[in-house]
C-alpha cells in the first residue's frame, strides 16, 4: 500500500467521526426514543407492580429471561469469531473483528440488564455482589444465578479489554488528527501511544494473550447460562446436552447478528470497498456449519427425550411437537435449519442479500428457541393440576423490542466516536487490494521493520 | 404431616383457614383467573373414568417441606433455606424475587407477590399479628404455620416440659372436619404422624425426584 492509499483508508474510515450528517441525528432520535419507551415501561413495572407483566403461576419466567439468554448468546459473536480468526491468523478477518467485538460488549451490557429487570425487587439486586455486609451474609454460591453473575462479569471485563486493546492505535490516529478538547479526550484514551516498536510488540503480545484467554471464558459463560435451566429438576430442562447446545446456539446467533450489523454498516457508512462479498461468503459458511451443529443438537435432544419416554418429559415434548407450541417450534426449525441450510448450502445464494436473509431468520429462530426452552417446560411441570401457560403483556413486549433499539443506538454512537473498522489492521493486511509497505508509523510491520504478512 | 386421601372430602376448609391464619392477600377475580391466586394449600381434583362412571379424587397439596429441597440451592440470596428443625423457611426480607425457587419446585407450591397485599373488606380487619405481611416482588409459601410451632415450643420451654403430640396444629389441620390432615413430629416414632407415615399405604408425592418430602399421602382405597 502506498502513501496515498494509506491516507485514503484513514480518510474513509475516519469520515463518520469527523463529519456528522443529519442521518446520524435522525437515527439517534429514533433509537433513543425507543430506548426511552423501554425505560418508561420498566419504571411503570416498578411503580405499578410486577403484575402488569404476563408472568403468572406456574410460568414464572417469560420474555425477560428469554431476552437475557438471547442477548448473552448474541454476545458470542465477537470473541469467538474474532479470537479464533486472530489465532489462526485468517487474513480476511481484519475488517470484521472490531465490529464483532463491539457487538459482544453491547450485547452483554444489554443481556446483563435482564436479570435485574426481571427481579421482583430490582432495587435489591446488589445483594448478588459478594460484599462484606455487617451481618456477614454472603450470596449463595450454590446458586446458578450467582455463577451467572461472576461469569457475565468476567466475560464483560475480558471482552471490554479485548475490544479496547486493538483500538489503541486507532485512537491515537484520531488524536493526531483532531484539536482542542477532542484531542485531549482521545489522547487520554490512546494511553500515550506513539507507535514505537516496543509498544507494538507489547500490544501484539497482549492481544495474543487476550485472544487465548477469552475463548474458555466465552465457552464457560454460556454453559453457565445453560446451568440456570439444567440444574433445576424441570422436565426437558435437566439435560446434560444444554451446555454445548447453548454455546453452539450462542455462536450461531452471534454470527447472524454480525452479518446483519456488517450489512447495515456497509450500506450506511459506504464501506463497500472494505466489507467485500468475500467476507459475507466466509461468514455465511460459518453460519452453515453452525446451522448443522444446531440441528444436530436439537435432533439429539428430542430423540433422547422421545426414547426415554418419561411421563413428565413427554408432556412437554408433545406440547412443542404437536400441541400449543408446535407452530412456534416448527417456525424455529425452518428459521434455524431449513432456511440457512438452503441459502448457505448453495453457493449461488451465499451473496450479501442471501446471508442477511438467512441471518434474520436465525436471529428470529434463536429467540424462539430460548422461549421454547423456558415456557413450555414451566407450564407443564409434573402435576397436571398445576399446568398453566403464559401470555406476554405490552410492558414485556416493549422492553424486549427496546433492547434491539438499544443495540442499534449503542452501535450508532460507537461508530460515531471510534472507527468501526480497524484502520491499522486493515493497513497491516494491505486491504483493500495489495500492499507495498506502510508509509506511516500507523502499522506494526513498518515500526517493527518486518515484512507485512 | 400426613394426608389421608380416603378422608379428604375436598371441602376447602383448609384453604380458607390457611388464608386467614397466614395473612394471604386476596387478589380478586381477574387476577385469580390469570392464575395469581396464592393458595398455600390447594385441593387438587382429578377425575378417573368417563362420565357418568367417574370417580373424583382430592389431594390437598401444600409445600412438602422437602428434606432435599430443589428450591434451596437455586436461591442466590439464601431467602429459601433449611432450618435446623427441617423446615424450608422463606425469608421474605431477604428475597429479591428471581422466582427461581418457584421454577425449581416440582410441586408448584410457591407463589409470587405481583402487587402489594390488599384484602376485600372486611377481611382487612382480621389480620394475624403473628404473621408478617409480604410486599410486592417476593415469593411466599406454606410455612407449616411456623408461628404456631414457635409459640408452642416457647410455651413448653416456659412450662419446663416436653411438647405433647398433637399440641401443634397448623391452621389447615385444625380446620379439617374429616381429620384428613395430621401434623406432628416425624422424629418421634410414637407420634400419630409417624405411625401414619409408616403405613403400608404411605407414599410421597413425586417420590422418584428424590426430594424427600415431609408430607406422607395415604392414597385413596375405598371405591365409593
Amino acid at each position: 500500500m502506498n502513501g496515498s492509499d494509506s491516507r485514503r483508508v484513514t480518510d474513509d474510515l475516519l469520515r463518520p467521526l469527523m463529519r456528522t450528517s443529519w442521518r446520524f441525528y435522525v437515527l439517534v432520535l429514533l433509537f433513543g426514543s425507543a430506548v426511552a419507551a423501554g425505560l418508561t415501561a420498566w419504571a411503570m413495572q416498578m411503580y405499578l407492580g410486577f403484575g402488569i407483566t404476563g408472568i403468572r403461576w406456574p410460568v414464572y419466567w417469560g420474555f425477560y429471561v428469554t431476552s437475557f439468554v438471547f442477548w448473552i448468546g448474541i454476545s458470542h459473536a465477537g470473541t469467538l469469531i474474532s479470537a479464533i480468526l486472530r489465532l489462526v491468523n485468517a487474513g480476511w478477518r481484519r475488517p470484521v473483528t472490531r465490529c464483532a467485538e463491539v457487538i459482544t460488549v453491547f450485547a452483554l451490557m444489554i443481556g446483563a440488564m435482564f436479570p435485574i429487570i426481571h427481579l421482583g425487587r430490582p432495587w435489591l439486586a446488589f445483594w448478588l455482589f459478594p460484599y462484606p455486609s455487617e451481618r456477614m451474609i454472603w450470596p449463595n454460591f450454590r446458586s446458578p444465578l450467582v455463577w451467572d453473575f461472576f461469569a457475565i462479569n468476567t466475560y464483560l471485563t475480558g471482552s471490554v479489554l479485548f475490544l479496547f486493546l486493538p483500538m489503541i492505535p486507532d485512537l491515537a490516529v484520531v488524536r493526531d488528527r483532531s484539536t482542542g478538547l477532542r484531542r485531549r479526550i482521545y489522547g487520554l484514551l490512546a494511553l500515550g501511544w506513539r507507535g514505537t516498536p516496543k509498544q507494538w510488540h507489547r500490544l501484539e503480545t497482549a492481544m495474543q494473550i487476550m485472544a487465548i484467554a477469552i475463548l474458555p471464558v466465552a465457552v464457560s459463560v454460556h454453559t453457565i447460562v445453560s446451568f440456570d435451566f439444567s440444574m433445576a429438576p424441570v422436565p426437558m430442562w435437566q439435560s446434560t446436552i444444554f451446555g454445548p447446545y447453548f454455546v453452539a446456539g450462542a455462536i450461531f446467533s452471534g454470527i447472524a447478528a454480525l452479518i446483519i450489523a456488517m450489512a447495515v454498516l456497509r450500506r450506511f457508512l459506504h464501506l463497500e470497498r472494505y466489507l467485500l462479498p468475500l467476507h459475507f461468503e466466509n461468514l455465511g459458511k460459518l453460519l452453515l456449519v453452525m446451522a448443522l451443529l444446531w440441528g444436530y443438537f436439537v435432533f439429539n435432544e428430542r430423540l433422547v427425550t422421545y426414547y426415554g419416554n418419561k411421563t413428565a418429559e413427554m408432556q412437554v415434548f408433545w406440547q412443542t411437537q404437536r400441541n400449543a407450541f408446535a407452530p412456534l417450534f416448527w417456525t424455529m426449525v425452518v428459521c434455524n435449519f431449513a432456511v440457512p441450510l438452503v441459502l448457505m448450502g448453495i453457493r449461488r445464494f451465499r451473496t450479501i442479500t442471501g446471508t442477511v436473509v438467512a441471518s434474520i431468520g436465525v436471529v428470529v429462530g434463536m429467540w424462539l428457541e430460548r422461549f421454547l426452552i423456558i415456557v413450555p417446560s414451566l407450564g407443564h411441570k409434573y402435576l397436571p393440576y398445576s399446568f398453566g401457560t403464559y401470555r406476554p403483556q405490552p410492558v414485556e413486549i416493549v422492553i424486549a423490542l427496546a433492547t434491539f433499539a438499544a443495540m442499534a443506538l449503542l452501535f450508532v454512537l460507537f461508530a460515531k466516536v471510534v472507527p468501526i473498522l480497524s484502520i491499522w489492521e486493515l493497513k497491516a493486511g494491505g486491504a483493500p487490494g495489495g500492499h507495498t509497505g506502510g508509509a506511516t508509523a500507523e502499522t506494526p510491520e513498518h515500526a517493527l521493520g518486518k515484512a507485512p504478512s | 404431616m400426613a394426608a389421608d386421601l380416603d378422608r379428604c372430602t375436598g371441602c376447602g376448609a383448609c384453604v380458607t383457614a390457611c388464608h386467614a391464619e397466614n395473612n394471604i392477600s386476596t387478589v380478586g377475580p381477574e387476577q385469580a383467573a390469570l392464575g395469581r391466586a396464592k393458595h398455600w394449600i390447594r385441593v387438587e381434583r382429578y377425575w378417573e373414568g368417563e362420565f357418568p362412571d367417574v370417580r373424583l379424587k382430592f389431594r390437598p397439596v401444600m409445600c412438602q417441606q422437602c428434606g432435599n429441597a430443589p428450591c434451596e440451592p437455586v436461591c442466590p440470596t439464601y431467602a429459601s433455606h433449611h432450618t435446623a428443625d427441617g423446615l424450608n423457611a422463606q425469608v421474605y426480607n431477604r428475597c429479591i424475587g428471581t422466582r427461581y425457587c418457584a421454577n425449581a419446585c416440582p410441586y408448584n407450591v410457591r407463589f409470587f407477590d405481583f402487587y402489594n397485599p390488599t384484602w376485600d373488606k372486611p377481611l382487612h380487619l382480621q389480620l394475624n399479628p403473628d404473621v408478617s405481611l409480604r410486599e410486592v416482588g417476593v415469593m411466599e409459601k406454606c410455612t407449616f404455620c411456623v408461628q404456631r410451632i414457635k409459640a408452642a415450643q416457647i410455651q413448653a420451654k416456659a412450662d419446663e416440659r416436653e411438647l405433647a403430640d398433637g399440641e401443634i396444629q397448623p391452621a389447615c389441620a385444625q380446620a379439617c372436619p374429616a381429620r384428613a390432615l395430621v401434623f406432628g413430629d416425624l422424629d418421634d416414632p410414637e407420634s400419630g404422624v409417624s405411625r401414619l407415615s409408616r403405613s403400608p399405604r404411605g407414599t410421597t408425592l413425586l417420590e422418584d425426584l428424590g426430594t424427600q418430602p415431609s408430607v406422607t399421602y395415604l392414597p385413596r382405597q375405598s371405591r365409593a
